[in-house]
């Protein structure tokens, strides 16, 4: 460690961020994959299927119990989904415009992981200077929501490039999607930054590790929040961009191979960003009500991030869940619900909320 | 003329918040996930198929085959009704031919030499058991039938016979020789000898 603490501390940091941003990718791609498993599995439970429960590698039969246990988990679907996504053909349809064939499924997957990089998923590790977040911005949210924003890109210009009428009207309704939901989004989060004082994340953190979770303290702020994200990932009951039944397969109908699993991928990574999002907004980050100072030790600071990591699991299985709960909305419905009930919601809870900091909480 | 006039109640501002169906979803996915979900019910709907079956219901109709009389000797006798009536034309008959292979029992006259059953075209619809003078092809109960090749999806006399298995009846031409060796003795008995099936 000596050869460690002797370098440039700017190196220092550079190769803690480097370490950082690896493990953070490694552990979002591997989240990515198992949350499709769980998808698949809760979604077969749920209509009384079984899911998958037949691949696995040939070694699996070796493993006396837990090799067939582990193959009827299914814990081996993810690695032949990603092979088969790596070696299917790239078909590519005559007349696209390729320029923004190519660059739309880079589009959507970039800010999915760009959002990841404000997030603190734990205290610190080691010791008290490395904090585990890999950019502490003081602008945290501002950042999260101009990255959050860019995301929409991707699917209109998949849209508008594949050159087909299915995917052009999942682009279109993306883009109106994505006008009405994202103001309400950052409507609600206003009210939790007049609480807080402050727009960095870790502070957020800080403040819910003092004075409580602030799902308690606005809970309307975190129903518009929660909807909200649910239209921003796509998911139902609001895939209008999507909608297997009327679209096709919307904005990704023409894509397949590696592009389609770019824009499978984005969406996944999506859910996790609004998750981690949601648990440091509203569910107090790492903290728990018993466990809200920084940890000192090594082992405590792996216990935060594995604190983390639960909570945004359990709304990783809500996003699931909700998915055979609902109906897909209709079109009017789901603009109705945006503009006429989520943005004057917003708005009240914010007046409500700055009335209640002006004059009680001085 | 009575109309009906059905009610249609607007929805309440508590339904229109989409609450309660958010509640009903939650609780019907849950009753669902709870009775299938391994550690909690276990009990899925899927039957997994090849290491489960269904129990094939009885009259099932099935890949056609041949049988035998519960002597074990071949029923067909090669007229060739099936094989004129088949839609798909999924059968092929042999004969035996003028000085060909007697029949293996007493009295019938000719049994086929190759008896073919080409499963890829058979639809499966019946006409020949339905056909059959003799009971000698009938539809049973296998429904899955694979191959690695076109030429082992066409069923040969003998595997027919083999899979058939054996189909107890009225022996036909085992009483139409009782009854002519019955004519030898004379005076004729008035009652026929009793026959053993």
């Amino acid at each position: 460690m000596d050869f460690f603490q002797n370098l440039d501390p700017a190196v220092q940091f550079f190769i803690f961020s480097a370490v950082k941003i690896g493990v953070v990718f490694g552990v979002t791609m591997s989240f990515v994959a198992y949350s499709v498993l769980v998808e698949r599995k809760v979604s077969a439970w749920i209509q009384d299927r079984v899911g998958p429960n037949r691949t696995s590698p040939p070694i699996a039969q070796f493993i006396p119990i837990l090799g067939p246990f582990l193959t009827r988990l299914g814990i081996f679907q993810p690695m032949a989904d990603g092979l088969k996504f790596l070696l299917k053909e790239d078909f590519t349809p005559n007349y696209v415009r390729l320029a923004y064939f190519w660059l739309a499924p880079a589009i959507a997957v970039i800010p999915a992981f760009l959002t990841l990089a404000v997030i603190p998923f734990g205290s610190t590790l080691g010791n008290p200077d490395n904090k585990m977040v890999i950019a502490d911005l003081d602008v945290g949210i501002l950042y999260t929501f101009g990255i959050v924003s860019l995301g929409v890109y991707g699917i209109v210009l998949a849209g508008y490039a594949a050159n087909s009428k299915y995917p052009f009207l999942g682009g279109i309704r993306s883009t109106a999607q994505m006008i009405s939901y994202e103001i309400a989004m950052g409507m609600s989060v206003v009210s939790v930054f007049l609480l807080v004082g402050d727009l960095n994340l870790s502070k957020v953190i800080e403040y819910q590790a003092h004075g409580g979770w602030l799902v308690f303290k606005q809970p309307l702020a975190f129903f518009i929040f929660l909807v909200a994200a649910f239209a921003e990932t796509n998911r139902l009951p609001f895939d209008l961009p999507e909608s297997e039944s009327e679209l096709v397969g919307g904005y990704h109908t023409e894509y397949s191979s590696m592009k389609f699993a770019l824009f499978f991928l984005g969406e996944y990574a999506n859910m996790i960003a609004s998750s981690a999002m949601m648990v440091t907004l509203f569910f107090g980050g790492w903290t728990l009500p018993f466990l809200g100072e920084p940890a000192s030790g090594l082992l405590g600071g792996l216990l935060h991030i594995g604190i983390f990591v639960a909570k945004m699991a359990a709304f990783m299985i809500l996003f699931i869940w909700v998915r055979w709960m609902f109906p897909r909305f209709r079109y009017d419905q789901l603009m109705d619900l945006g503009w006429r009930r989520f943005i004057p919601l917003a708005l009240a809870n914010i007046l409500v909320t700055a009335l209640v900091v002006a004059f009680v909480n001085r | 003329m009575s109309t009906k006039v059905v009610e249609r109640k607007p929805l309440s501002a508590w339904e229109r918040s989409y609450i309660p169906s958010f509640l009903g979803g939650l609780g019907v996915t849950w009753n669902h996930f709870k009775r299938t979900a391994p550690f909690l019910g276990n009990k899925p709907i899927t039957m997994e198929y090849p290491e489960q079956k269904w129990v094939v219901p009885e009259g099932y109709r099935g890949a056609p085959y041949l049988v035998k009389d519960q002597e074990g000797a071949t029923k067909c006798v090669s007229c060739q009704l099936c094989e004129f009536v088949c839609p798909p034309k999924a059968i092929r008959i042999t004969p035996p031919g003028e000085n060909g292979q007697p029949a293996d029992r007493a009295n019938a006259e000719k049994m086929p030499r190759e008896f073919e059953i080409n499963m890829l075209r058979c639809i499966f619809c019946g006409l020949c058991q339905e056909v059959c003078p003799e009971e000698a092809i009938f539809l049973q109960k296998d429904y899955s039938l694979t191959g690695t090749s076109r030429e082992e999806m066409v069923y040969n006399k003998e595997k027919l016979l083999k899979l058939g298995g054996t189909h107890a009846g009225i022996q036909k031409w085992k009483h139409k020789l009782e009854e002519a060796e019955a004519q030898e003795s004379f005076p004729v008995a008035t009652e026929p000898q009793k026959h053993s099936h």
